[in-house]
Order: C-alpha cells, then structure tokens, then sequence
C-alpha cells in the first residue's frame, strides 16, 4: 500500500492516472455509442487511418496529434463519402481509409529526414509520457463529451435505436451522425497516448461488453462502461508498473480478464 | 370533404430505380385502408414516401394544412424485423422514443404519464424496464404500437404489424385498431389479406402501380386488373371475404 501511495509522489504517475480518468470518461461514453450502433469496425479504420497524420505531421514538423485529428476527421468523412456518394461496399471502404493511412503513416515517417520518432508509443501507447498539454486536450475533449451527452441524451439515443423513425419524426439525423462521428474521431485521436492506436477499440468495447453484462438501459451503459474502463486502466497501470511490462498491452489485458471473469461469475450464478 | 393526405402521379423508388409509379391515393378521415402486394411490389416504400422518408422523383404527396409542413401528427409503426434486437434500450425508453414526433407533449412529466398509461392499456406495464431483446413477438409489436399512439396521431400507420405474433394477439390487434379508427385515419400493410379484409374499409393493392378498392371486397374481375397474388384465407365469425387465387 505504501508503495502505491508513493508512486503517486512522481509528477508521471499522477499524470498517467489522471489520464486514465479522461480516457475512462471519454471512451466509456464514445464506445458505448459505438457499441449500441454496432459502427467498431468504422472506428477501427478511423483509429488506423489517423496514424497517416501522425506521419505526415513529423514529416512536416508540427503537432503530432494535429496531423491525428485531421487525418481521423478525414476519413470519417472519407468512409461516409466512399459509401453514400461513389457507392463502394461499407467494410471495404473502411478498409481502404483503414490502410490507406496506415501506408502513409510509414511512408511519411520513413521518408522523414534523420531523427525517427517511437512508433512504438504511437501504436501501442505509452500512458506513462502523457504530457501536461495532453491532459488539458483530455480535459476539454471529456467536458465536450459529458455535456452532449447530458443535453442530447434522448436524440442521440433515439436516432441510434432507430434511425428512420428519427428521420420521420423530422430529426436532424445527418447532423447527429456528423457530430458524434468528429467525437469519435476526437475520442480515438487524443486517447492514442493511453493505449495506443492499435489497441484502442479495446478501451471503446471491452468495458461496454463488460458493462452490458449488468444491464440494458444506454444511460446505466454509459456510467458502467466508464468505470469498467476506469478499473481496467488503473489496474493495468498498476501491473505494467510492478511487472515491468508496457501500459497499453498491460491494460488491454486487465480490461479482457475483468470481462471474462465476470461473464463466467455471471454465467454460474 | 378534403383528404387528410392526397397522393397525385406519385413516382419514388431507390437510388433512381423506381419501385412506385403513377400512383394516386386519397387518405380521409376515419379511413382504414389496407395496402396488400406481393413482397417487393413497394408496399413499404409508399409507407415511406408518405413520412417523407423517401423523396419522390415526381408527383405530389399533399397534407391537409392542419397537419402539413413540419407538423404531421403521424403515428408509424415500422416492420420489426428491422430492429436491432440486441440495442441496450428499455421498453419504457422504446415508448417514449415516440415523444420526438410532432405532435407528442413538450412536458416530461405529460410524456412520462402518457407512456406509463399506454404500457398499462396494452398490458406490457410490468415488462417497462425489460431490454427490447427480451420480448416475444407479440409483446414487441404492442410496445411498438404504444411508440406510434404517443403523440396522439391523426393517421397510423403500420407496417406488417402481424408478423412474429400469434392468433391470440392478431384478433387483439385487429380489435383495438378498429377501436382506435372511430377516432383516427389508419393506414395498414400486410401481406395476410384474408386477416385484415374483415376489419378494412377500403383496399389498395400495391404492384408497382396502386389500385384502389372503394369497398373491402375485391371481385375477380378487378383482380384480373393487375398482378398479385393473393392467398384464399377465410377464418373468423365476422363477416369476411374470400379472394380467389390468380395468376
């Protein structure tokens, strides 16, 4: 116990926790969206697609997470293009955006002159050099989160349950999707520090399937899913300390066996 | 009398192939009308056409001024098969989803008691807080029309609202829209014309082109009109009509 408390004494751990609070928060609330209106494999390509902005933004010289948010923006809109107006299958215009900026994030970073940047801590993350401007975008990011859920809660639920009646009822439904669509892309790009980008569907649907084992209503999802998300994070902050192995994989792995142990305690009694 | 919602050269489809074409329909007061075709022949899609769901590529779909514009206190109860049944969305939730009509209450505790009243006549109260997954057939379809009946609709419309339930509820259904139609217009899609001829005013049957019946009783003649075919079903005490199969 002394040595928890003591940890919390460097100025990193309590960045990292704090960190795993945002994320909590954030991808609680996103994934189980994400979840409800079964759109994983649209935030996979997203996520992926972002790493081609992290490159071109070291190419180039400005903000990493800069070149993120556009290219995660991008492709939502992209995906949603290739698939309304040019009429190409849904999965494979995911996979397109979804290696298409992969590609580019190599290809970028590759072709980038001397210094090559950890492309380790950008894939699986690293929650331990979360920066103190990191955690204010965290900060904001939640805030926006919190507060369009609260005031849109039935809309938001509403359109997701049931589109067309939402569009019969005069909805602004395109509007709806576009908004929560930037979320995700948001959500997917500033929580990449904590566990990285390819492991951050984990944080958007571990807890939610976790959560979803104790109940059926959004709104409970959506605090659930936080917590989980919360637990895990911590926890495996923790393991990855004491064991000395990397944050993102140890808080991957927290968040499934925490899903799997309560599935069987579920299931035996 | 002016029709509640009058339908001129109306044709819609999908991604510029039309399903519908040339088809004129008057809805009026206290109709009950019920649109029969075969799968695919754009029963839904004039469902759609009508909440504006789909745009028509020519031809007009005019609303009465007291319920046009914005303002179309439509009550809809879409095909169920559609639903995701594995949303994290309570009953009570399902019902009150309806309150984002036009025409629905703007007060919460109005909404609340509406639902909670509707749940009770429709006696799915005590299931409220269950996940829309859990439910059988019948009792999805009955949550479902308490959503369509929340916002006090002038016309209901129904999309098949007879699949995945049983005998019992279908005469219970059929009933309580008759009862329903002494206030409201109801517009019914089904593919089971034996059930719904005794309960129907009027018919129109939907096969690319719509033909409209004045009467629930179709003579073989008017079948030779168009293309549809029709299962011969007769069952019930009241009186009811007994179509012919054709090719």
């Amino acid at each position: 116990m002394d040595t928890i408390i003591e940890l919390f004494q460097y100025d990193f751990f309590l960045k990292a926790f704090i960190a795993a609070i945002l994320a909590s928060i954030s991808c609680g609330i996103v994934g189980s969206y994400i979840v409800s209106r079964r759109i994983v494999f649209i935030s996979g390509g997203i996520t992926h697609a972002s790493f081609g902005g992290i490159g071109l933004a070291f190419f180039l010289g400005f903000n990493p997470l800069l070149g993120a948010v556009l290219f995660a923006v991008l492709s939502a809109l992209g995906i949603q293009f290739f698939t309304k107006v040019a009429e190409i299958r849904e999965d494979s215009s995911i996979a397109i955006w979804w290696s298409l900026g992969m590609a580019l994030g190599i290809i970028f970073i590759f072709i980038t002159p001397g210094y090559t940047p950890n492309l380790m801590s950008f894939l699986f993350g690293n929650i331990l050099t979360v920066t103190i401007a990191e955690l204010w975008w965290m900060l904001a990011l939640t805030i926006v989160i919190i507060v369009t859920f609260s005031l849109m809660f039935r809309k938001i639920l509403y359109i997701a349950f049931d589109e067309e009646y939402a569009r019969a009822a005069g909805l602004p439904v395109n509007l709806f999707n576009y908004l929560l669509i930037v979320l995700i892309a948001l959500t997917v790009v500033l929580n990449i520090r904590v566990v990285g980008i390819i492991l951050i569907l984990s944080l958007l649907t571990i807890p939610q399937a976790t959560a979803n084992l104790f109940t059926n209503s959004f709104k409970k999802l959506l605090v659930l899913s936080s917590v989980f998300a919360f637990t895990g994070t911590v926890s495996g902050l923790f393991i990855s300390y004491f064991l000395d192995i990397p944050s993102g994989a140890a808080i991957i792995f927290t968040l499934v066996i925490m899903f799997a142990v309560l599935k069987a305690l579920k299931y035996i009694f | 009398m002016e029709p509640l919602i009058k339908i001129e050269n109306l044709n819609v489809g999908y991604d510029k192939i039309p399903v519908l074409q040339n088809v004129n329909l008057e809805i009026f007061e206290k109709d009950f009308l019920g649109v029969i075709g075969p799968n695919g022949g754009g029963k839904t899609t004039l469902l759609k056409a009508i909440l504006g769901l789909l745009k028509p590529f020519s031809g007009t779909i005019h609303f009465r001024k007291d319920i046009s514009g914005r303002k179309k206190p439509i009550g809809y109860l879409p095909q169920v098969k559609h639903m995701d049944k594995k949303f994290p969305i309570t009953v009570f939730e399902v019902v009150h989803s309806g309150s984002i009509m036009e025409g629905a209450s703007k007060s919460k505790s109005e909404i609340n008691d509406k639902v909670a009243q509707l749940l009770t006549e429709m006696g799915v109260y005590n299931i409220r807080n269950k996940a829309i997954g859990e439910l059988s057939g019948g009792q999805m379809q009955r949550v479902f029309l308490c959503r369509a009946l929340l916002s006090d609709p002038k016309i209901l419309i129904l999309d098949e609202p007879d699949t995945f339930v049983d005998n019992r509820f279908e005469g219970e259904l059929y009933e309580r829209l008759r009862k329903l139609n002494e206030e409201i217009a109801i517009v019914l899609v089904s593919h089971d014309m034996g059930t719904i001829s005794s309960y129907v005013k009027t018919i129109a049957c939907v096969n690319r082109n719509l033909h409209y019946h004045q009467s629930n009783i179709i003579s073989q003649e008017q079948l030779n009109d168009y293309n549809c075919p029709i299962q011969i079903i007769s069952h019930g005490t009241i009186p009811h009509t007994v179509l012919k199969l054709h090719n």
